[in-house]
């Protein structure tokens, strides 16, 4: 028996249902949303990507309540925030440091699809989707960068787009008309912060949508690699299937609590992160006819920056630079192995994986110094690397010893 | 079981990139610089380096994005005392510190305007600032009759002079393999006293920079006290999550 209160909130949920599917969303999404029993930590960074975005939406709101996107003010209104807004620094450095932490949880993120071969099929919408992401992502965070309207901002800005300059025949008038103007200027900073406010977070929102659309309709791989779908009871539940919310809402607090902890060590004790989060030129305000004496990107664009250097013609590097993203999409394709976990894989591939990440991390490394004769060659070599893992994929999956899979999860 | 050890590896070594400090942010100057060692906590440090930086540095260097009123709030200094100790203009409490020179002049002046300091430490660095203001010496061929082993043919004139005294340059001369002679300056000598001794100068420079560290950042004194807390408080919800998580889980194996 019901008491009345009770019976009113269900009274006002069948209202409700009947005209929007409250009860079946929160079903379908939540709590019979079946997930594999067995995910391990690498499982954290899809929800800690989805509280990147929100914390990075919310706090970006609040600064554009007080930043001023013209080149006369931007510098002097960021400090504004910093100095004399109410808690203004604790929403900027979240904002800052929000953005390395993105894409520390992205590249986790990926590489969780890469050990547990999460791109393959059923899965090769799921991992475009989430590439789609990754791409206006940096975009996103590229225009970010430009707003603050300090020296890196201004030459890591001027950098990038003259890239589009070595485009042949349409080069130049392609730099020209993303810049609005001969060199960087307020049009530039104006039409970015425009595409970084309202444009990418739109496109970002509305592809995470997608994302998840396909995931919820998928399922979740596990680090088994099977599919649990496979084996269902009378019900149609997946035997070694698991109602997403209580279990996996209450085992993804912990992962969060964690991530926070982190997070806010870097945000209270070392927002600038030594250089890698907020770099020290950009506290000099932008200045066009003083070019600092080193231009690097921040840490998260630098293994494809080294690559971009890596290769002596101009036009190629910057194809090479596309190529090292583009062939990302790729992967659910190039994988030919008959097992997709990495628990199931031989050697080659476990060989393989290794190398591409010492080089992923060489290249990110490389990136941020100077481009000595040394630092040249490795770039070379870890370039080389980072490409011989995708392209010869096709044949070292096959060829590669492997394990049976399980029936059912471990 | 080697395979989750792999995985831990991979972290461990994305975790270790994130660790190194930048090396494109340090000095570029290649001269060693010293540690300044400065306590941004020691209010009494911060005030005394902002009487010496309104005294020395305001009259060329504007902080434009700094206020009065916030030094004051931040130090626990009354309106008169901000008015006494820091504000030798017109200006009001609430203004900003700017400074009453001419651009045009000073260029002509110092060949170049000089910066604003609001966020120069954050710019240059502790380390380099206390470096740079100890590293005047006497060099006849300059303007000011001065120069700089940080901070070469700086336009700035030693401003502080009168508390360190003039220092003159200790020259080493060392023949390469080429058999040309160059000249590296290693130290200093004192040529001419001034009011303070060697270690009360750079416990005043010291000051000067612990104050430029605040300026550079102000929200730095409430960031360090509320860290810890929160820290706490997320320490504690880590141990309520995992019980709450092992509670549900009891039934899943």
């Amino acid at each position: 028996m019901l008491d009345k209160a009770t019976q009113r909130v269900v009274e006002l949920r069948d209202w409700a249902d009947e005209r929007f599917p409250v009860t079946a969303f929160w079903r379908d999404h939540l709590a019979r949303y079946y997930a594999p029993k067995n995910l391990n930590f690498w499982y954290f960074f899809g929800s800690l990507a989805l509280l990147m975005l929100v914390m990075q939406l919310l706090t970006g709101i609040f600064l554009t309540m007080n930043y001023k996107p013209t080149a006369g003010t931007a510098f002097a209104s960021v400090e504004y925030i910093m100095r004399d807004v109410n808690w203004g620094w604790l929403i900027r450095y979240m904002h800052s440091t929000g953005a390395s932490f993105f894409f520390i949880v992205i590249y986790l993120h990926m590489f969780r699809a890469m050990l547990y071969g999460s791109y393959r099929a059923p899965r090769e919408l799921l991992w475009l989707f989430g590439m789609l992401i990754f791409a206006v992502l940096m975009a996103e965070a590229f225009m970010g960068y430009l707003l603050p309207w300090g020296q890196m901002s201004f030459w890591g800005a001027q950098v990038i787009i003259s890239l589009f300059g070595a485009i042949p025949y349409i080069g130049d008038e392609l730099a020209l008309w993303i810049r609005g103007d001969f060199v960087v200027a307020d049009a530039t900073l104006n039409r970015f912060f425009a595409f970084h406010v309202i444009a990418f977070p739109l496109l970002l929102i509305g592809l995470v949508m997608f994302h998840m659309i396909s995931l919820h309709s998928v399922g979740s791989n596990n680090p088994d690699g099977i599919e649990i779908k496979k084996h269902k009871d009378k019900d149609g539940i997946p035997l070694d299937g698991i109602p997403f919310h209580p279990y996996y809402t209450v085992k993804d607090l912990i992962g969060v609590v964690i991530f926070l902890m982190l997070f806010s060590a870097v945000l209270f004790y070392a927002p600038e992160m030594g250089g890698w989060f907020l770099e020290k030129d950009n506290f000099v305000p932008a200045n066009p006819l003083k070019t600092p004496e080193h231009i690097a990107p921040l840490w998260y664009f630098t293994p494809f920056y080294a690559i971009l250097r890596a290769v002596p013609d101009k036009f190629l590097g910057v194809v090479a630079m596309g190529a090292s993203i583009a062939v990302l999409f790729l992967l659910p394709w190039l994988d030919r192995s008959p097992v997709k976990s990495i628990r199931q894989r031989g050697a080659l591939f476990k060989i393989a994986l290794t190398t591409f990440v010492i080089s992923f991390i060489g290249l990110a490394y490389l990136g941020t110094v100077a481009a000595t004769p040394i630092a040249t060659l490795f770039s070379r070599i870890f370039s080389v690397l980072y490409f011989a893992f995708f392209l010869l994929m096709p044949i070292y999956s096959k060829m590669d010893k492997t394990k049976p899979i399980p029936e059912r999860v471990t | 079981m080697r395979l989750q050890r792999v995985n831990v590896l991979s972290l461990l070594m994305l975790l270790l990139v994130m660790l190194m400090p930048s090396s494109w942010a340090a000095a570029s100057s290649g001269v060693k610089l010293d540690e300044a060692n400065i306590q941004i906590e020691d209010r009494d440090a911060i005030k005394r380096g902002a009487k010496l930086f309104v005294q020395y540095c305001l009259n060329c260097h504007s902080a434009e994005l700094m206020r009065y009123s916030r030094i004051g709030q931040d130090l626990g200094m009354t309106k008169e005392e901000v008015r006494r100790d820091l504000i030798t203009t017109g200006a009001k409490p609430g203004g900003v510190m700017t400074v009453a020179i001419d651009k045009e002049d000073a260029t002509r002046w110092f060949g170049k305007a000089p910066p604003d300091l609001s966020v120069i430490s954050r710019a240059r660095g502790v380390d380099w600032l206390y470096t740079y203001l100890r590293s005047f010496y006497r060099d006849t061929s300059r303007p000011w009759g001065v120069n700089n082993t940080v901070f070469k043919d700086v336009g700035m004139p030693h401003v502080l002079w009168e508390l360190q005294g003039l220092q003159a340059p200790v020259i080493e001369s060392i023949v390469d393999i080429n058999g040309n002679t160059q000249e590296h300056i290693v130290g200093f000598t004192l040529v001419q006293k001034g009011q303070m001794d060697a270690q009360t100068y750079d416990d005043t420079v010291r000051d000067l920079v612990t104050f430029l560290d605040y300026l550079g950042e102000p929200s730095k004194l409430q960031r360090l006290a509320l860290g810890k807390w929160v820290l706490l408080f997320l320490a504690g919800l880590l141990v309520l999550v995992i019980l709450l998580k092992k509670e549900y889980w009891r039934d899943i194996h």
